[in-house]
């Protein structure tokens, strides 16, 4: 007896004090032999647990990819069909049905690259100096904890919402038919300009107030230091947060259905006319289904799904531009870190 | 050269609360003097009023003056911007700016204020201050790499030469030995020995060796109990302040009974 509970003894103690103490309290009272030599069956039991979370978590990863991975596929294997200098270079103007010409997204590409650079116009200043207002001025006073609310108010806004926002402050002023390209663009601003003080305030917030203090310390006023110090600090940081806010707004439908319309030509003018963009010409591609190729009067090349190609060649190009868009945001980001020396 | 400071009744308070009260001394020019205390006795507040750093803290003030060769740097015609030209500050931990280059740092104060150097100007003020610094030889070779990738003692080193580069009559510093390591520490101490012959020199320090070893005269701050604010107790000779110090609150921090 002795010698097999002294063997237990030294099995429990590599579980530790508790258990030894347990054992002993056991023993005292003449329980010892209910007790089991336990610690190869807790090492068994910790072993499958611990199998068992790995197959749980790589199951969970593959699951997560699976849309993703899929998405990426049909795009791009949809999409390569119509990929052709002609369909980047052409738009819609004359395109009948399903009949050659077949059309293109010239149009489409160029308006949403316009009503994008609209939207950054208006958003990274008005983004970027609240945030600044917030981090380095307001120091929690009522006024910095009510625009606090309203952004993250904001960030909740529907973005069918903010199209009609823009639209009908347009609408106010040049009445009911007032669509154009820049109210597409100060629609896209609404929703990006919460994503933007959000990230900068976060990255503000990173800099070490150490460097403000040192900067004081030499004699270099607030503004100065702000400018020269607490900016360039953080700059990849906010580069980072714009790109991600503009690929979050790129393949937005709604709100520019609303505020620019869709058109057939090329629309160079923000501030005149109906403007095409990327996810409103899927939509309208998509949308108006398969193309009538029967009564081929004209004896051209007809594809009745030529509507459905376009459409995901389209997608395939909005993707590939969200896609660069990150890859820049991490590249500049990259080279910042290096310059560093980190 | 080192100018003299006066300090007259000063008050500091952060919002209602007083933390230093009525702090009467004079601080002599080309010396280095030294504020010793338990933590929360007000030192380094009081200290940051001599450049009227603490201002950048939320909601704090003060009531009396400080005069700095007589000029009253509390008086409304004063920039608070300027005062921290002439009065420069070295801190507790190195903070060089990480986004530039030694050199870069160096110079930061000038150029962060947008004057311009011509580039024989900026070497110049660069390898003196570097030299001042007793940095110079070991970056000589390196002023365009990054100031972080430096040691910690360098680094501190590094910020003092970018406070002389300023010019400044008075350097602050608030404990600033105190994440170095030993070498560092001496190094730095050097550096501050050699400085107070063309500088009036405040440092404050937790370590009362280290003012014994570095300064010509000390203040022992103390405060009461917490909450309340600190005070000055005795300022003398450091001789005097760690041999035959005249206040019983002195003598019993400096004998290590409390603190």
């Amino acid at each position: 007896m002795s010698k097999i509970s002294s063997f237990r003894v030294n099995l429990l103690s590599k579980n530790g004090l508790k258990s030894k103490v347990l054992f002993k309290n056991i023993k005292n009272n003449r329980l010892s032999k209910f007790i089991k030599p336990s610690s190869r069956v807790i090492s068994r039991q910790r072993r499958q647990f611990d199998n068992f979370m790995k197959v749980l978590i790589f199951l969970s990863f593959i699951i997560v990819s699976i849309p993703l991975v899929s998405i990426i596929y049909i795009v791009v294997a949809n999409g390569l069909t119509q990929i052709t200098p002609y369909f980047l270079t052409h738009t819609m103007k004359g395109v009948m049905g399903g009949f050659s010409p077949f059309g293109g997204i010239l149009h489409a590409l160029v308006g949403t690259i316009l009503i994008t650079l609209g939207a950054m116009v208006i958003s990274i200043p008005i983004g970027i100096l609240t945030a600044i207002y917030l981090v380095e001025y307001a120091k929690g006073n009522k006024l910095s904890s009510i625009v606090n609310t309203l952004v993250d108010i904001m960030s909740g806004v529907p973005s069918i919402v903010a199209g009609l926002f823009a639209y009908s402050l347009f609408a106010l002023f040049f009445g009911p038919t007032a669509v154009f390209g820049i109210s597409g663009s100060l629609a896209l601003s609404v929703l990006m300009i919460p994503t933007i003080i959000r990230s900068t305030q976060e990255m503000l917030n990173l800099v070490p107030n150490q460097l403000r203090e040192a900067s004081y310390g030499l004699g270099v006023s607030k503004f100065r230091t702000i400018i020269k110090v607490v900016l360039p600090t953080a700059f990849s940081g906010i580069v980072t947060g714009v790109l991600l806010s503009i690929a979050r707004v790129i393949g937005e439908t709604a709100p520019l259905l609303l505020t620019a319309g869709s058109i057939d030509s090329l629309n160079l003018n923000l501030f005149s006319g109906r403007m095409m963009s990327l996810p409103v010409y899927i939509y309208n591609e998509y949308s108006q289904g398969l193309a009538v190729c029967t009564n081929n009067i004209f004896g051209a090349d007809c594809l009745s799904d030529i509507r459905m190609q376009r459409a995901w060649s389209a997608a395939l190009v909005l993707f590939i531009f969200i896609i660069i868009l990150n890859l820049v945001g991490t590249t500049i980001k990259k080279r910042i870190l290096k310059k560093r020396g980190k | 050269m080192g100018q003299r400071i006066d300090v007259e009744h000063l008050d500091v308070f952060y919002g209602k609360f007083m933390a230093v009260e009525n702090v009467s001394m004079t601080i002599n020019p080309n010396q280095v003097t030294a504020f010793i205390g338990p933590s929360g006795c007000g030192k380094s507040t009081f200290l940051r009023t001599i450049n009227r750093m603490h201002e950048m803290t939320d909601k704090a003030t003060v009531k009396g003056s400080i005069l700095l060769e007589g000029r009253n740097l509390y008086s409304s015609e004063i920039d608070p911007v300027q005062v921290r030209r002439e009065v420069g500050m070295v801190f507790q931990r190195p903070n060089p700016f990480p986004t530039m280059s030694i050199r870069q740092n160096v110079l930061a104060g000038i150029k962060l204020n947008n004057k311009s150097l011509t580039k024989a100007q900026a070497d110049e003020i660069v390898e003196t201050s570097l030299k001042g610094a007793n940095l110079f030889n070991e970056v000589k070779d390196r002023l365009d790499s990054a100031a972080i990738g430096m040691s910690g003692g360098q680094q501190q080193r590094l910020c003092i030469a970018r406070a002389i580069a300023m010019k400044p009559s008075v350097l602050l510093m608030d404990e600033p030995c105190s994440a170095l390591d030993p070498i560092s520490t001496l190094a730095v101490e050097d550096l501050i020995y050699e400085l107070s012959s063309n500088y009036t020199i405040v440092i404050v320090t937790h370590n009362m060796q280290q003012a014994s070893r570095v300064s010509q005269r000390t203040a022992f701050f103390n405060i009461s109990d917490v909450g309340k604010p600190g005070r000055l107790i005795e300022m003398d000779q450091t001789t005097k302040i760690f041999s035959n110090p005249s206040n019983q609150q002195t003598e019993n921090y400096i004998s290590g009974k409390f603190g």
